[in-house]
């Protein structure tokens, strides 16, 4: 069961990547692997004013994950509440998981020679915090919401 | 062991408050104050340990061995270097006297070391990037109010209508004023966005006019026309508080909806709808006076008309509009002291003719780039040194060929800065400055509906062989015998000297980072502000009794811009989320989010000249041509291109910056002079460039 769902206020969004930069600088990443993006279509003409949409896109933490299935190592592991990470230790950086993954979300880390993906920060939130992208987000656009509350 | 810092963010120049976590000597989190951000940083806010982490910035101070601008560099130690510019000074003052050395700094809240060096050091000839900035509103802000640019807050959280000529308030972007607009627009506040093109601050606009270029006081003129037309302004507080609005009325006679919608490429109707909605917002509205606008040649009457069209809508000291920024005096007590008091006033004339031959222009930082002239003619004396703290003019400037040619009269070029700049490149020394996380910096009172007093704390001890901008320049002051100026040994005396009139102690920032005056929100009373402006009326004075005795119109009648001839398009430039106008190009985490800029060029003009998105085309300019990939947009004015600035820079050692898209002000060329007469401001967007496709072709980038 999936707790957790990162849900993006796209009227609030401003499309500045800051998310993007948080969450790297969090994760202590190289130059090379994005665990987020944000993106949007092309811009529209609504009655002469441009419009569009942010989306925003991370890890699904998949109710059976096809990354934790393929592992060799069983170092993609799913918790309780549903946050698919990397046991760090175990990852021997085949990628396997990027390949198993309909999304590529695992990405190489160049530093480490390891996988690395969105867990939402769960360090933090174990500690009690919200996840990097969350806390710092420019203009609070996005939120990272517990399931049972919808 | 793990702590936790109080500090000040100084990726770029807004300065939010933030909280360091720190382990051993490591940032391990960093993220906005709560208090005031709620923990809202932006990109380059959450990129600062990366910039403390990179190699490609100064180690230790450097001195240059061989040509100017050649890259041969000696690195010395602090007191080698410290000695050799302390020389390098005396001399100069005792063959040209102090007023030949001039210092410039990014301006803010941390001027006031600078200025005062310069001051000790007997010189008037303080500067700032003003020029290429903020002038014109400020000169169009106290013509009207006898207040500064930041004269006034504005409250958009409660605005029911903003309306922003060119302000991209969401791109170059100050996280709490975009949280306001954002707040706006969920309580289902307007938006009005005037640009020459579409941005990500236009996405979330109610009405959205893209404007012919140099056209934004056509506009602003129809609708201070069509307002008082419709009888729509606030009659009262025009009748008490204002001066010349019947001559105002007089003077937009001829300048209706139908004319500036010609002029501006844009629809009556679309204007008629705005005016209505101004009118039933009103006094809510906001009309943001624009933050930088050195742009057109007559940016200083735009600004000016924006302003006035506040005082039309009568939102002055009201929630949702302009608020007075109020000070520690205006609570009844004492702000920090400034080292500047210290210092005895320099009596001679400033180099720039600010004050003297020019009398309009505010004394303050001056005009940086009339600097040049004086260097380059020695009227009316020579410039032989320079000091440049955090600021780089070949990168803010017009024609950075031209600034070159006019220092090389200097004996002495001196940049103190935390990174390589381009005009660091070119200098004779470059002192190494520690990044704002591995430094103190002084007090420095923000005003405000509750003004507060702030603090830039040092998180972590240097990585590299820099020092803090206060012992640097104390370094200098001791080598040439002014230390009765700057009498503190460390930032902590500083501070404590700063802070012993207000009352408050540095205890006091232990708990939120920062201390305030007030509790509530400081109003004055809307039926009492008589006195409240600054101007000679104490009025808001729609027509300037300065600028008449100065011998410039309150109002100039408005001259159609110049179209570009066949082949060539007006350059127009502005920013980005990521970067912070030029110093970020280079962070390993910025850059890899944006690596290069690209030139904006509308869907037709592109398929005339054959170019499609990602191409590459030839923008030139006289004697310099930059090539850049092309992005292909409906959404820009047929008449302009557009890049972002910073980029396209030339310093080696920057491997991941180095001749990475193109640089706007190598392309402005001749323009280094070439100023709102009124307001000052360079005009930075009335360069034309011709713009072709290019020979250089992506395949054959891959092959070699």
């Amino acid at each position: 069961m999936n707790t957790y769902n990162l849900y993006l206020n796209s009227k609030r969004c401003i499309g500045c990547h800051g998310c993007v930069v948080h969450c790297k600088a969090n994760k202590n990443l190289p130059v090379g692997p994005i665990l987020c993006e944000i993106s949007h279509e092309p811009l529209k003409s609504v009655r002469g004013v441009p419009k569009t949409e942010f989306k925003f896109r991370s890890c699904y933490h998949c109710e059976d994950p096809f990354c934790v299935t393929i592992c060799p190592t069983e170092a993609m592991k799913k918790r309780e509440d549903g946050i698919v990470y990397v046991d760090v230790p175990k990852c021997i950086g085949c990628m396997a998981c990027a390949g198993a993954c309909p999304w590529g979300i695992p990405q190489h880390n160049p530093e480490t020679n390891k996988a690395v993906k969105c867990d939402y920060c769960m360090d933090r939130l174990d500690a009690g915090l919200q996840p990097a992208c969350v806390t710092k987000c420019t203009t609070h656009a996005l939120k990272l919401v517990a399931m049972k509350e919808i | 062991m793990k702590k936790s810092v109080w500090s000040m963010c100084g990726m770029c120049t807004v300065r939010c408050p933030i909280r360091v976590e720190v382990e051993g000597n490591t940032v391990t989190w960093l993220e906005g104050n709560q208090h005031i951000l709620k923990g809202a940083l932006c990109a380059k806010g959450s990129a600062g340990p990366s910039l403390v982490a990179d190699k490609e910035r100064p180690q230790q101070p450097l001195i240059r061995r061989g040509g100017r601008g050649a890259g041969r560099w000696e690195a010395v130690s602090w007191e080698f270097a410290l000695d050799y510019i302390a020389d390098k000074l005396k001399t100069i003052i005792d063959r040209h006297g102090p007023e030949s050395i001039m210092a410039s700094s990014r301006g803010g809240p941390f001027q006031d070391l600078v200025k005062a060096f310069t001051h000790a050091l007997g010189s008037p000839n303080y500067s700032n990037h003003d020029s290429a900035c903020g002038r014109n509103v400020h000169h169009a802000s106290l013509s009207l109010f006898g207040l500064g640019r930041k004269g006034f807050i504005y409250d958009i959280k409660n605005a029911k209508h903003l309306v922003l000529f060119g302000r991209n308030i969401l791109s170059s972007l100050r996280p709490a004023e975009v949280n306001q607009v954002m707040d706006m627009l969920d309580k289902g506040g307007k938006l009005t966005y005037v640009d020459v093109r579409q941005t990500l601050t236009g996405i979330k606009a109610t009405n959205f006019f893209q404007v012919r270029p140099g056209t934004d006081y056509a506009l602003a003129l129809a609708l201070i026309h069509e307002i008082i037309k419709a009888e729509g302004y606030d009659a009262d507080f025009v009748e008490r508080y204002t001066t010349g609005f019947d001559e105002l009325a007089y003077f937009v006679e001829n300048y209706s909806a139908e004319w500036a919608a010609k002029e501006c490429g844009i629809k009556p109707k679309d204007i008629h709808e705005l005016v209505d909605q101004l009118i039933a917002d009103r006094p809510k509205v906001i009309f943001h006076p624009g933050w930088m606008l050195s742009r057109y040649n007559d940016s200083f009457y735009a600004s000016r008309a924006l302003n006035c069209l506040n005082a039309l809508m009568g939102n002055i000291e009201v929630e949702g509009g302009l608020i007075f920024a109020k000070g520690a005096g205006d609570c009844g007590r004492k702000g920090p002291r400034s080292l500047n008091e210290l210092s005895p006033k320099p009596t001679a004339k400033r180099a720039d003719g600010v004050g003297d031959i020019y009398k309009h222009f505010e004394k303050g930082p001056g005009l940086f780039h009339l600097f040049y002239k004086a260097m380059a003619t020695g009227i009316p004396y020579p410039i032989k040194g320079i000091i440049c703290v955090r600021h780089d003019p070949f990168l803010c400037f017009p024609d950075p060929q031209a600034q070159k040619e006019a220092l090389d009269n200097c004996d002495l070029i001196v940049s103190i800065d935390t990174h390589y700049s381009e005009f660091g490149w070119y200098s004779d020394v470059i002192l190494p400055e520690s990044t704002y996380l591995e430094r103190d910096s002084m007090i420095a009172q923000q005003k405000g509906m509750k003004p507060r007093l702030i603090m830039r704390n040092k998180a972590i001890e240097p990585q590299a062989d820099t020092l803090d901008l206060c012992t640097i320049i104390r370094g200098l002051a001791t080598r040439l015998g002014l230390e009765q100026y700057f009498p503190f040994a460390t930032p902590q005396d500083l501070w404590a000297w700063q802070l012993e009139p207000t009352g408050f102690s540095i205890a006091d920032f232990e708990k939120k980072g920062f201390v305030e005056y007030a509790d509530k929100p400081v109003m004055f009373d809307r039926e009492k502000l008589e006195g409240k402006f600054k101007t000679p009326s104490g009025k808001i004075e729609i027509i300037s009794q300065n600028l008449t005795e100065w011998g410039f119109p309150s109002w100039k009648p408005y001259v159609s811009p110049a179209k570009p001839p066949k082949g060539q398009y007006r350059l127009v430039f502005g920013r980005s989320p990521l970067h912070s106008h030029s110093h970020t190009v280079n962070n390993p985490l910025l850059n890899e989010m944006m690596p290069e800029n690209t030139l904006w060029i509308n869907t037709r003009e592109a398929s005339k000249m054959g170019v499609s998105e990602g191409d590459f085309v030839d923008v030139i300019s006289g004697d310099v041509t930059c090539v850049i990939t092309v992005k292909v947009t409906d959404f820009i004015h047929p008449e302009a291109v557009y890049t972002v600035h910073g980029f396209g820079r030339q310093i080696p050692l920057q491997t991941r910056a180095y001749h990475a898209g193109m640089s706007d002000q190598k392309l402005m060329k001749g323009q280094l002079q070439n100023m709102d007469p009124v307001g000052g401001g360079l005009n930075l967007c009335e360069t034309f460039v011709t713009v072709r496709k290019s020979s250089k072709n992506h395949q054959r980038k891959v092959e070699l």
